[in-house]
């Protein structure tokens, strides 16, 4: 069992350990091609790594807590962070880490290199992914370098690899991970050679752009790029880049500078050179047996093979299939900066004009047709917004989920989520809403005389200070919570809203605004310079996205109550006709609005076969979303008007917690959600407020029941129940 | 419902994947466990084990028929944490009345065979315990109680 072996001596005996990548370099450098020198830290280093150190269960523990086809894309990446900061706070035991620093020092001294994956499999013919796991470019030092390549061994688990698992061959009880240190070739023009184009098989395809093409690779910039005919390598079509940038080492990482004027009107290949790239596509061809994708650099007039893979044919992608979507999630700063734009210039106010100019219309003197013409507009102008949010809103809320990778590289939190708390301060439209609850909570304990009036609902007798109070409340967030089926509107609602929350204590709110300032200082004090300038920036991103991720759910929530108020209307005019008319859909009503004649279709109850037992949860596994630890009587909500039910002191159970439900959490003692994940709305707000909080806990809403006494572990992730409610 | 009847067949599995459980009993309040070679009737209403008349258990269950039954798929490795399954039963224990003796015999030595001798020595009792309930256990933390309908 060798930990670390030379490129050189790499043997087809060794592939498995050494990883697809490492053995086709050496294949080429043996070749005669013109490789960078490098050497394998194996899988054996892994598995010693993970098994010395206890890491091995635990990353089993965290992939067990609930099947891979019950979590949702914001679970796996979850899993994959919490993963991640085990390896980033698991040291490497000292005699292993002293046989591998003494390789790195011996190879490379204090030179940089470049730190790659080379998963097992990864590079096989059935399954060849780009960018599933991580590679480091320009690291510098025995200790950094050990570093990344722990970072590396964590990217065997990213969120990628999980999504894309069956594909890459992942198996969680046996996969590995070996690692490629490769000397840096700080090349002037660099690119990737596809040997065969995936959408045309009779062409070649260069890519080339100036200085390192790390900045081609992740999208930073734009190449030049020929069509080639594969069969004589002549050119068939050149497209020039934006030749506006250039990646090039810096002193930890790469870096990206303005192009000179002179290069950006050159190419960065001539003719002889795209040839010379043509023909070590070629090469590695005939070598391999099977077309490549290579990708190369130019250092001098020397052409260099980085790394070499062969290509596979785009997996036939079914519309189903919504995992390159969620890859095309991993948003670069960039782009989500031009993102943030659009949506607080552009979409938010257009998304607040709509909604108004829906409430302003009078539905009651449509006629029946006329409403069902309006109901489905207005399903449509839904429709418009919901693909809105999915196309850019959600993108943009990864804003978060970069700062936190960048907050946990950085300051190695004990919590993979401490840096929530540093976004947690921005005033969010549920929390400032629910403060106005509050303070008429507050007026109403202090005042019995005023409880009375509003028991009674007596409102034209309230003083004027608390009338107003509540008219503004009326007025600001007219619908308190909008579902599919209807909305709570008026003062009534409100009043039942802030009789319950005056009943119980006042809930202190944490000194939450210290403590983000304190963390905000640690996380920048590790930045210099212009370093700490995007830092700055970057947080600041990632607080609008935290504040939006709640926001643009209540705006979007606005439109979706117009939708429901029109169908409301419809439903108001059938309900003498129709006995079931509160199950009919948006669809139904427009069908019996318009054709008198209309039956809506039975729905059929399925058929129960009986097992002799009856199944009771005791206790449910979810995520850790909030922490501490409350007990209380379970809520389950599975309509919008079980919210008026709610109890100060109970446990909040739902499907997905909506931020126009958010109103009853002041009065929780916890929440428990269906839907899993650590940056949904539930556990947002959840820390906002304090409360233990478990989310990603599968038919939660059908296990739980209303009445059921609970013990929430927000620590762990577990709700235990106690004792059956009699409800 | 559906869901039920999947949960019935892991029990099912669990229960017939294993050949030994670990019996609890006391005496006087003190806890007393015992491993025992151990067989479900096909409902997974009765749990059936084999001991001669001279033991603890045997006394033990005699004098208080409230027992615990543990029944567990581990290995003894790390990853059992995560992959093993285990299920506590309990119930009332008896000793199998005559009139029903062969068919849960049957049962247990289908089972066992090699306790052919054992069960038909005159000493020794075969014991059944009417389950109420199966507390279900995995995925370390993951528990599910199964309330046995009469």
């Amino acid at each position: 069992m060798s930990l670390v072996i030379a490129l050189k001596q790499i043997s087809e005996s060794v592939r498995t350990r050494v990883g697809g990548k490492a053995h086709a370099l050496s294949r080429m450098a043996a070749s005669g091609l013109h490789v960078p020198d490098a050497f394998s830290i194996t899988t054996d280093a892994y598995e010693r790594y993970v098994d010395a150190t206890g890491l091995r269960e635990r990353i089993l523990l965290e992939l067990h807590r609930k099947d891979f086809k019950d979590m949702r894309w914001e679970e796996i990446w979850d899993a994959a962070l919490r993963i991640r900061n085990m390896f980033l706070k698991t040291a490497v035991p000292k005699e292993l880490s002293g046989i591998l620093k003494e390789a790195i020092e011996s190879f490379f001294s204090e030179s940089s290199v470049v730190v790659r994956s080379s998963a097992p499999g990864e590079d096989s013919a059935k399954a060849s992914f780009a960018g599933l796991h991580e590679s480091y470019v320009n690291v510098r030092g025995a200790d950094r370098v050990l570093e990344h390549v722990q970072k590396v061994w964590a990217s065997l688990w990213s969120d990628a690899a999980l999504l894309y698992r069956q594909e890459l061959g992942l198996d969680v009880e046996k996969s590995s991970m070996a690692v490629l240190v490769q000397e840096i070739v700080a090349g002037e023009r660099s690119g990737v050679v596809f040997g065969k184009n995936p959408n045309d098989p009779s062409q070649a395809v260069i890519e080339a752009v100036y200085g390192l093409n790390q900045g081609l690779v992740d999208g930073a910039v734009e190449p030049d790029r020929w069509l080639l005919d594969r069969e004589s390598g002549r050119v068939i079509t050149h497209t020039a880049g934006r030749r506006d940038k250039l990646g090039v080492p810096s002193q930890d990482g790469v870096r990206f500078d303005q192009l000179d004027e002179g290069r950006s009107r050159r190419n960065p290949l001539s003719e002889d050179e795209i040839g010379l790239v043509f023909a070590l596509a070629r090469e590695a061809e005939d070598l391999f047996g099977t077309p490549q994708d290579v990708e190369w650099t130019f250092l001098g007039e020397v052409l260099y093979a980085l790394q070499a893979r062969p290509i596979t044919k785009p997996s036939s992608r079914s519309l189903e299939d919504e995992r390159p979507w969620y890859l095309s999630l991993r948003r670069g700063f960039e782009n989500l900066k031009s993102l943030r734009r659009k949506i607080e210039d552009e979409l938010i106010p257009a998304m607040v004009e709509e909604s108004s100019r829906l409430a302003r219309q009078d539905l009651s003197a449509l006629s029946d047709a006329a409403l069902a013409d309006e109901i489905a507009r207005r399903e449509a102008i839904h429709d418009k917004w919901v693909k809105v949010y999915w196309r850019d809103f959600i993108p943009f809320a990864h804003g978060t989920r970069l700062f936190g990778q960048v907050y946990n590289d950085t300051v190695l939190p004990a919590d993979p989520y401490e840096f929530v708390d540093l976004l947690g301060d921005t005033e969010m439209v549920s929390v400032s809403r629910n403060r106005n609850l509050e303070d008429m909570a507050v007026m109403v304990r202090e005042n019995p005389g005023l409880r009375d009036l509003l028991d009674q609902k007596r409102f034209s007798a309230l003083d004027e200070g608390f009338l107003k109070k509540l008219d503004d409340f009326v007025e600001r967030f007219e619908d308190l919570s909008c579902g599919t089926n209807q909305c709570f509107q008026g003062r009534e609602t409100i009043v039942q809203v802030v009789l319950e929350m005056a009943s119980g204590a006042p809930r202190e709110r944490e000194g939450r605004l210290k403590e983000t300032a304190s963390l905000r200082r640690a996380f920048l004090s590790h930045f210099q310079g212009a370093e700490r300038e995007e830092a700055e920036e970057l947080l600041d991103l990632a607080r609008t996205s935290y504040r939006l991720r709640d926001d643009d759910n209540i705006y979007l929530g606005k439109i979706e109550g117009q939708l429901t108020a029109a169908v409301q209307e419809g439903r108001r005019r059938l309900r003498g006709k129709f006995s079931s008319v509160e199950d009919f859909s948006a669809k139904d009503v427009v069908q019996a609005l318009r054709n008198p004649a209309y039956v809506p279709p039975l729905r059929e109850a399925p058929e129960r076969k009986e097992a002799g037992f009856e199944v009771k949860p005791r206790q449910l596994v979810g995520q850790p979303a909030g922490p501490g630890v409350s007990k209380g009587m379970a809520r389950v909500i599975l309509e919008p008007e079980d919210l008026l039910d709610f109890k100060s002191g109970e446990i909040l159970v739902c499907d997905a917690l909506d931020p126009n439900m958010t109103f009853v959490v002041p009065l929780a003692s916890g929440i428990i959600e269906r839907r899993g994940g650590m940056l949904i709305h539930g556990a947002i707000i959840a820390r906002e407020y304090g409360l233990p909080c478990v989310t990603g806990i599968p038919d939660a809403t059908v296990l739980i029941r209303t009445g059921d006494i609970i013990t929430l572990d927000g620590y762990l992730g577990i709700a235990v129940i106690e004792r059956r409610g009699e409800i | 419902m559906d869901d039920d009847l999947k949960l019935k067949r892991t029990l099912e599995d669990l229960l017939q994947s294993q050949k030994l459980a670990v019996l609890a009993t006391h005496k006087a309040g003190r806890p007393y466990t015992s491993l025992v070679a151990f067989a479900s009737t096909e409902d997974l209403k009765q749990l059936i084990f084999a001991t001669t008349r001279s033991t603890r258990k045997y006394a033990n269950l005699i004098q208080d028929p409230r027992v615990a039954l543990l029944i567990d798929n581990r290995s003894n490795q790390d990853s059992d944490i995560h992959a093993a399954a285990a299920v506590t039963a309990t119930g009332e224990a008896d000793e199998v009345p005559v009139a029903e003796r062969k068919g849960l015999e049957h049962i247990y030595l289908a089972k066992h065979p090699h306790l052919k001798d054992f069960v038909s020595s005159p000493s020794c009792a075969l014991i059944r315990i009417k389950a109420n309930t199966y507390y279900l256990v995995r995925k370390f933390q993951h528990v599910l109680e199964l309330h046995v309908k009469p």
